[in-house]
């Protein structure tokens, strides 16, 4: 399968089963839209001469000679040789846990008014923090399910987080504890809205936490028209001061700038750059997850101003080279192994929420559906028949990922953005697919401009 | 070649040989929280 797009001025055709990416001519774009891969054999044949009479008979002769040779290299038109889809499926049961998403507090300080978890609560009406022992205990949980992966993965999240520091502190230490025990390496995230960020937190999440992601969604007017405080009062300026403290002190451990774009800031270029222009080099803005009814959901009559902003923003960023695009960060030389490409988030077998009363969901957007209820850390449930349901989820198992030139890219998509939107985690949320394609052929177009400026320079 | 420039080889097909170890970080937990990407994943088997 090839895919072949113009995107930032570049013609590229990327082969999808063997990751190649070339950078095109008009003429070899043209030749190549016309071939299917039974039709790379011999001399280039008349017909294609006449279709492209635009072209002179040299340059597309030539043009078929390269596409030919790269056919020959395995670099076009590769077979699907990976794995059958039976076996695909049966690859991840019995999959051990190797990452938590721990929610400390169903409590928020902010009434953010997309809050997929109903501003903290998850739609429960019980606004509650997590205790010591329930953290223990999911840490625990962990611990045993993780089987030989030596890597483990707590995320403190929320509602927020910083709301329940005793049990954040108590966890990792607790975890810390495990490390040489059991031959574990403990890796934290913090995600958190900023409100109660000080000089002493600040501290303690630079020393302990590998990553942290801090919420903001860009310029004053657009963070505090959703991000609001409990008073009703708007959040940007309490929180830039402390994110802007917290990331100076960080030294070269990883953050992110995480923010949300809804219909009423399609313009959220705007935003990445303002973000950027605070002082913030790793930055995410992320379309918001929300039922259809909302009225800041995006729709389907949004995409071409959408996906046109993605295309600004990336000719934004090629201008400069101090931001680092969350959805444009595209590793095509060395990123994660097709296996990995292949399996996805890992939602529901390697990776469960749990919740401040102990109990596990598939993941962090599932915390409330009592449909998809795990188990609990306090009784020793889970739900192994739903987390093999959950590891049979690929690329492979996904009827509608079968044509898509970015499957190997996205994995499948989101699990729960496909529930939420079509109501079956197998099937793909099509509007999410868009935006996700868009943003695969942005990033890999700047890498062609990239290389072609360095080729010129 | 004067009508192609690869911009990168046949890295998928090689990553099977080596794949599959499981220690890579879990998609979700890097940034994103809602919108499941993992082509910026960074491999933990990389020498």
């Amino acid at each position: 399968m090839v895919h072949t797009f113009h995107c930032l001025g570049v013609y590229i055709a990327v082969d999808v089963y063997s990751g190649a990416v070339h950078i095109l001519d008009k003429t070899a774009y043209d030749v190549l839209n016309l071939l299917d891969e039974t039709a790379l054999d011999g001399e280039c044949p008349d017909w294609v001469f006449e279709k492209l009479s635009g072209h002179s008979r040299e340059a597309v002769g030539a043009a078929w000679a390269d596409l030919q040779e790269l056919q020959r290299g395995g670099l076009l038109f590769t077979d699907d040789s990976y794995l059958d889809p039976d076996t695909a499926v049966l690859m991840q049961q019995d999959a051990p846990v190797k990452a938590l998403c721990l929610h400390v507090s169903h409590d928020c300080n902010l009434r953010c008014q997309y809050c997929f978890a109903s501003t903290g609560d998850f739609g429960t009406g019980k606004r509650m923090t997590m205790e010591i022992d329930t953290a223990k205990k999911a840490i625990d949980f962990v611990v045993q399910r993780s089987g030989s992966r030596r890597n483990i993965e707590i995320d403190f999240f929320g509602g927020e987080p910083l709301m329940a520091m005793d049990t954040v502190k108590a966890a990792v230490d607790y975890a810390r504890s495990l490390e040489k025990s059991h031959d574990k390496s403990f890796r934290f995230t913090i995600t958190t809205n900023g409100v109660l960020l000080d000089d002493e937190n600040i501290a303690y999440i630079n020393r302990e936490m590998s990553n942290a992601v801090l919420s903001l969604d860009g310029r004053p007017e657009v963070n505090d028209a959703m991000r609001e405080t409990v008073a009703g009062t708007g959040s940007y300026d309490v929180i830039l001061p402390k994110f802007q403290k917290l990331v100076a002190g960080r030294g070269d451990k990883d953050y992110y700038l995480r923010g949300t774009f809804t219909r009423r800031n399609q313009d959220f270029a705007a935003d990445v750059i303002h973000i950027a222009d605070q002082g913030f080099r790793h930055v995410s803005v992320e379309p918001v997850v929300g039922s259809p009814d909302c009225d800041y959901t995006l729709r389907e009559e949004d995409l071409p101003v959408i996906l046109k902003e993605y295309e600004t923003l990336a000719e934004e960023l090629l201008k400069r080279d101090d931001v680092n695009f969350f959805h444009f960060n595209v590793d095509l030389s060395q990123g994660p192994c097709v296996i990995k490409r292949l399996r996805g988030c890992g939602a529901g077998c390697e990776y469960v929420a749990i919740t401040p009363d102990g109990d596990i969901y598939p993941c962090h957007q599932f915390v409330g559906n009592e449909d998809y209820r795990m188990g609990n850390v306090w009784d020793g449930t889970f739900d192994m028949e739903l987390s093999r349901e959950f590891a049979g989820l690929n690329i492979y198992s996904r009827p509608a990922c079968q044509d898509c030139w970015a499957k190997f890219y996205c994995s499948g998509g989101c699990s729960a953005s496909n529930l939420l939107v079509n109501g079956d985690i197998k099937e793909p949320n099509e509007f999410g697919c868009q935006l996700q394609r868009k943003r695969l052929e942005c990033a890999i177009a700047m890498k062609a401009r990239q290389e072609i400026s360095k080729k010129e320079g | 070649m004067t009508h192609v420039k690869t911009l990168n080889g046949a890295t998928l097909k090689n990553s099977a040989a080596h794949g599959g170890c499981g220690e890579c970080q879990t998609s979700c937990q890097s940034a994103c929280k809602t919108s499941c990407t993992v082509a910026n994943q960074k491999c933990e088997n990389q020498k």
